[in-house]
This record gives structure tokens, sequence and C-alpha cells, in this order.
């Protein structure tokens, strides 16, 4: 604070600070109004393209929420399920319960004749209608010589022209269906007995190379027990290293350099990660190709810095003030961190292993190395199991030509846009209920 | 535009000048720190706390030089001096606060009635439960009032059911002179008190885990006036119990709580002596210089 002892007064400029202010503030306002426009376009062109993409697949996909059913008259013959007539389990499990439905069918349209035109009639129905009728004779064995009236899945073809995708004028070869199937299926509608009910095969089973017993259930379960997998792992072991990194480890070049290392993890593709579980856990440790617990182990590597980080930054911004409240009452380093620092940077650490996990759910690349790609149609028991993951069946479908697998395609995008929207609305619910509190 | 307000700047130039011209006179540099006698007795006849020789560096700089001082049992001491010049971080070396810098390093030494506080058999645990501290801006944690006072005594065994806790908490809250403002609201987060009642629940706090020395740094500092004649009334009740050392930038405030003061320049600790005598007759130019408000 060393005044120059003559210092002579300062040059007080000519104009006063008014005016000076008021010559510039038309500029000042302008450049906000500018940065207000480009603000509001940013946001237009951004959400144009966010209600593009959900139109887009949304309009695409709901009708594979719906499915074709073709009501059947089922007489369900003793003497093909069960010829013995001792009802034994073994033989009526093992029945030809594709010959009922093929009687069934005779029996809607009684004047078809000859080999090619029954073979067509037998295509309107799923080959999962005899599935159907087995189930139902399983569970209620005393349905045995009864007659029924049964809705029975239709096949992709019959679905995808009650939807009205499939073009009437095309030339008969280029349609997925016949003309005397056109005619069949007509006549059905006009009686009454084609309807579109709930797509409950979505929802419960799981891949098939018949689009209309083709389902989410698997890639789904498979998503859990990978997640599951991912969190159990990813969580702790990122907290646990967050809280030592930032609360217990010494300030040197080491921790400097593994600082630096999860960083850089953070920012490394994850399909680097699908190549390192390959070579590690599956061929060094010889665990299954496709199982969850593979992809579990290898996202959980990929989702770890970014819990670590995530929980870092929410342990930082803990105010160093109630650390050294709690030091200065005696508390141990250990109790300074468990009773209030961790509590109060929870919230921060679910939140960042929520979108973290998010994330996880919807990454593809990384597990197509480690082989949870294939064709799987049983679904998942467990963390040993094959299995396949939402994008990858996404990816998997998305390569079938057939329409029903376009639409379904999109609805299983549907869901797990949906998942993703729930994950993160979860991680802004906990941030807006541990609003930070001091 | 006025000619008047050139006139203004230019008389108040000359009145920095005028105050600055003095400044430079008494600037005495003290370089000499091992020779250096603290003016004043350093030593009184009861200690609670005796310091020698103690230095404070962070990394390179040297921010206490070679302090010797004893703070007496059941005193409350004022520690004054502009700012900067280590009143805060020689305050911390008494209760090892210190420790929380990694750069920091103290030498010397400094006793708590016979232990050596910077011993290794000392935990700072133990330290800190005998030498509680109250900070300059309030910082209860965010939890319940009650939980905030509970929380010393509980993460020291200090009692066995909770009807003992709610006693100590009752208490220690009455001897804060808070319990009337927050009887009621008991499980109500520490924060939503106002500043000065938070302060006073931070010493409640304190308290509570029965200290022998409270180390007080600027508490008043974020206070209004009233709230500040609570907190040093309560300073002086709490001086039958305990010996408080209190930092503060307010003379007034130092006149009115302590019995002695000590006054620190840049590291060193220039003069000490009783509050009366450093106050209408200090003995070194710096703290003169101070006193009268010709410093910082
Ligand atoms: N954590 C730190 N790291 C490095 N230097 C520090 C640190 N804390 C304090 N210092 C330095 O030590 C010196 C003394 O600081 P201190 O906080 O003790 O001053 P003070 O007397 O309490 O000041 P004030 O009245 O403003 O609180 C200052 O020069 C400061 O820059
Ligand atoms: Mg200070």
């Amino acid at each position: 604070m060393n005044k120059p002892t003559a210092s002579p007064p300062t040059k007080i400029p000519s104009r006063d600070i008014k005016t000076i202010v008021n010559a510039g503030l038309a500029r000042r306002h302008a450049a906000e109004r500018r940065f207000r426009w480009y603000g509001l376009i940013a946001i237009t062109l951004g959400l144009t393209f966010v209600v593009l993409m959900f139109a887009n697949i949304i309009g695409k996909g709901y009708p594979a929420f719906w499915q074709t059913y073709i009501q059947v008259p089922v007489t369900f013959d003793a003497a093909v399920i069960d010829p013995q007539g001792n009802r034994d389990p073994q033989a009526i499990e093992t029945a030809d319960y594709a010959a009922l439905v093929r009687a069934g069918m005779r029996q809607l349209f009684p004047n078809v004749q000859g080999r090619l035109e029954l073979r067509a009639l037998y295509g309107l129905v799923s080959s999962d209608a005899a599935h159907e009728l087995q189930d139902r004779v399983l569970q209620n064995p005393a349905l045995i010589g009864a007659s029924q009236e049964v809705w029975l899945l239709a096949s992709a073809s019959v679905d995808t022209l009650v939807k009205g995708n499939i073009d009437r004028a095309l030339d008969e070869s280029e349609r997925p269906i016949k003309d005397n199937q056109l005619e069949w299926v007509d006549k059905l509608q006009a009686a009454g007995k084609i309807e579109k009910q709930f797509n409950t095969i979505l929802f419960t089973s799981g891949d098939s190379r018949e689009p209309e017993q083709a389902g989410i259930r698997g890639a789904l379960m498979g998503s859990f027990f990978t997640l599951l997998v991912t969190f159990l792992l990813s969580f702790p072991i990122g907290v646990a290293t967050a809280v030592y990194l930032e609360e217990f480890a010494p300030k040197n070049r080491w921790t400097d350099l593994i600082e630096v290392n999860i960083n850089n993890l953070a920012a490394v593709p994850s399909i680097v990660f699908g190549l390192l579980g390959l070579a590690v856990f599956i061929n060094f440790f010889g665990l299954p190709r496709s199982a969850p617990l593979v992809g579990g182990l290898v996202l959980s590597l990929m989702t770890l810095p970014v819990i670590i980080i995530a929980g870092r930054a929410a342990l930082t911004s803990v105010p160093p003030s109630i650390r050294e409240a709690a030091l200065g009452m005696g508390a141990s380093k250990l109790q300074m961190v468990g009773h209030h620092v961790l509590p109060l940077a929870m919230p921060g650490m679910l939140t960042g292993s929520i979108i973290g996990m998010a994330r996880a759910l919807g990454e593809s690349a990384p597990l197509l190395m480690i082989g949870m790609v294939a064709f799987i149609v049983d679904v998942p028991k467990g963390f040993m199991d094959p299995s396949t993951v939402l994008p990858v069946q996404i990816y998997l479908w998305s390569d079938l030509p057939e329409r029903a697998f376009v639409e379904r395609t999109s609805a299983a995008i549907m869901v797990l846009l949906a998942f993703m929207i729930l994950m993160n609305g979860l991680a802004i619910l906990l941030r807006k209920r541990f609003e930070r509190r001091w | 535009m006025s000619t008047t307000a050139i006139e203004t700047k230019v008389a108040l130039d000359q009145a920095l000048d005028l105050n600055t011209a003095p400044r430079k006179q008494s600037s005495v540099e003290v370089t000499d720190y091992d020779n250096r006698q603290t003016v004043g007795k350093i030593t009184v006849d009861n200690p609670k706390m005796t310091c020698r020789g103690v230095n404070v560096y962070y990394g390179e700089k040297h921010a206490i030089k070679n302090v010797g001082l004893d703070i007496g049992a059941n005193e409350v001491i004022a520690f004054i001096g502009p700012s900067g010049c280590g009143k805060s971080t020689f305050l911390r070396c008494l209760n090892r606060m210190n420790d929380t810098i990694p750069i920091c390093r103290v030498t010397g030494q400094l006793r708590l009635d016979h232990d050596d506080i910077y011993d290794k058999s000392i935990d700072v645990v133990q330290l800190r439960a005998r030498v509680g501290m109250v900070f300059q801006k309030p910082n209860p944690f965010p939890k319940s009032i009650y939980e905030n006072v509970a929380y010393g005594p509980r993460i020291h065994g200090m009692v066995n059911t909770k009807a003992e806790l709610d006693d100590l908490v009752r208490e220690s809250l009455e001897r804060a002179g808070l319990i009337k403002e927050v009887e009621k609201r008991m499980d109500e987060p520490g924060t939503s008190l106002s500043g000065g009642q938070q302060q006073r629940l931070c010493i409640a706090r304190a308290i509570a885990v029965n200290p022998e020395v409270i180390l007080m740094d600027e508490p008043c500092s974020a206070l209004d006036p009233i709230a500040t004649a609570k907190i040093e009334e309560l300073i002086d009740e709490l001086r039958e119990n305990y010996t408080i050392i209190i930092v503060t930038h307010s003379m007034q405030q130092a006149a009115r709580v302590s019995q002695r003061t000590a006054y620190f320049h840049l590291g060193d600790l220039i003069e000490v002596g009783e509050t009366d005598q450093i106050f209408t007759n200090p003995k070194h130019k710096l703290t003169e210089d101070y006193i009268t408000g010709r410093f910082g």
C-alpha cells in the first residue's frame, strides 16, 4: 500500500459515468438478446430432433404391442392326444397337437382341398399354436375329448396384413401372403374371427426365428442379471475407491498417477473393455461366453471410473467446515467420513452411479466381444446362462427384413428408452430429495 | 462536470497520505527471531498450556516464528493482530487442527498440563476432546439440534443411557444460553437456526464433551451486535470452568472479555500482558500503532 506521496489527482474522464455507460448500453443489450436467440435456436433444434426420434420410434413400434389372433374351433380329440386312454402324462405331452390345429383350420374352411392349398391354410396360424393347445391340455386334462373355440396366434404375415402393412395391389409373387390366403383372412375378418390382442408374448418369451413368437423377455433378464453384477461390483468398489483417494490417500506422485489413469479410463472406448474382458475373463479365467456374469464384469470395468469420478466430485463438494467441525469435536478420520462426509456425499454418488448404470444398460459394443450377441431362445435363469441384452437384441432384430421384426425393433427401443428415462428420473429424484442442506 | 468531485478526491488523497506517512517510520523490522524478546511477561503462575519455541511452516512459508507463551488456567486470553499475522495458525496448533493441512509443519514444545501434545503417545482424538474449538463461521452439522450437541458425547462414549444423554444435551444448551430458543425444536436441523443461534449451538456442542480448553477463532465475526453481546456474556460465564483462547479483530471485544491479550505481527508474538495494560499503555511501538488504529 505504498502510495506515491506526491501523486497528482488522477485524470477525471471528461464525461461522467452515466453517459459512458449509456453509450455502451445498447451494444450490451444487443449482445444479450443475440445470445438468448442462439440459446433458443439450439434448444429448439435439439427438441425437434428428440421429438422426431420419439415420433419415429413410437410410430413404428407401437403396433408391436398388439398381435393378431384367429378364433379356431378346436376339438381336443382323445384319439390324437391320448390314444391309449390311460392319461399318461408323457404321452399327453408328446402328442401331435399340430394335428388338432390343422383339424380346426379345416373345420373353418371345409371346402379347401389339395396339399398346397391346405398348406397355405395351415400357414395362417403360427407354429406356436400347437404349444398353446398343449399348454391348455397339460393345465387342464379334463379338456380331452371336449371342443372349444380357441384364439390362436396368427402367423406374422397375417399379422402384418391385418395391421395394413401389406400392399394388396402387389403381384402375388411379391407378397408374403398369397391370393387364397388373402381371401380366407378377409372372410375370417368379416366373421369377426380375427382379433388384435395385447401382445404378451413380447414380454414373456425369448428370441425366436418366427417374428410372432419373438419377445424381449430373454434380453430383459439378461440385461437385469448383467446390470445386477455391474452394480454389485462397481458401486461398492467405486465408492470405496473414491473415499480412499479423496479422504485418506496421501497426495503424492502415485495418487496423481492413479487419478490421471482413472480419468483416462473413463474416456476409453467401451469396445476396448470388451476386448479386455474377452482376454482376461474368458480366455484366461475360462468363464463361459455369453454369460451375464462376464458381461457384468466387463461393464463394471467400464462403469467404475465414472462412479469413482462422480463419487470424488460429490466428496469434494462437502464443505470443509463440516469436516473441521467433526475433527474439532475429536472425531477420528473414519468417523468424520462415516458420520458426516459420506451421508452428505451419498446422493451425489448415487446419482453418478445411476447415470453410469444407465450408460451400461445402453451399451452393446463390449458385449459383442464376449459373445452376448448369439441367438438365444431360452430366457436366462442365472448369471451363468447364455443370454443377450436389450441393446444387442435391438441390434440383432434391426438386421432382419421381416416387417414384424422392424416393429419389434422399435418396440424394444421403446422399452429400453423407458428404462433409461426411469433411471434418469430416479437420479433426478434423488438429487431433489437430498438437496444440499448446509 | 463538477469541480467538487475533483476537490473531494484530492482531499481524500491527502488524507490517505497523512495516514500512511507515520506508518512507514514505525515499521521496525524484526529479523533476529532467536534473540527477539516478546515484550511483557509470557509466563503465568498457574499455566494450563505452555508453548515454547513454537515455529510453524506452510511449506516454505514461516508463519509462526519462535513463539513462547503460557495460557493460564481459567483465564480468557485474546489474540489480536493484523490479518495474516498467524493468530489462527497459532490457535490451531493448540488442538493440532493444523495436522489436517498436509504442507503444515510445527516444531517446538506445546504442553497441555504436563503432556506434550505433539508427542507420539498423545492421540489427537483425545487431545481434541480436551481442547475444543469454535470456528469463525458457525458450522453446525446438517443434523438436528439435538444430534449436534449429542455428537461429541456419543463418539467419546461419555454416556450410557438415553436419559443421561438427554440431560447432557439440555445442560449444554442451557450453559450456552440457547435452551429457551430451541427447547421446542430439538429435532429441527441445526442449520435452520439464525447465525447467532448457530454459533451458540456450536459452543454448546463444544462444551458438551466438557473440554478443558476452548479455542475460539473470531467467533463473533459473522454476528450482529446483540448476538455478539450474548456470546461475550457466555464467554464470561464459561471462564469459571474453562480456559478460553479467543482470536478477535475487535479491540473492544478483546478489552471486554479477556484478562490477558497477546499481540501478533507477521508471525511474531510482539507483546503480551494484562489486557488493561495492553490497551492503555502498550510498551511496543507496533502494538501501540495497532491499538490506536494506525495499522492494518
Ligand atoms: N493452509 C495454508 N496454506 C498456506 N499458507 C497458509 C495457510 N493458512 C494460512 N497460511 C498463511 O499463514 C499466514 C498466517 O495465516 P493465519 O490464517 O494464521 O492468519 P490470521 O492471523 O488468522 O489472519 P486473519 O485475521 O485474517 O484470520 C498467512 O500469511 C497465510 O497466508
Ligand atoms: Mg484467522
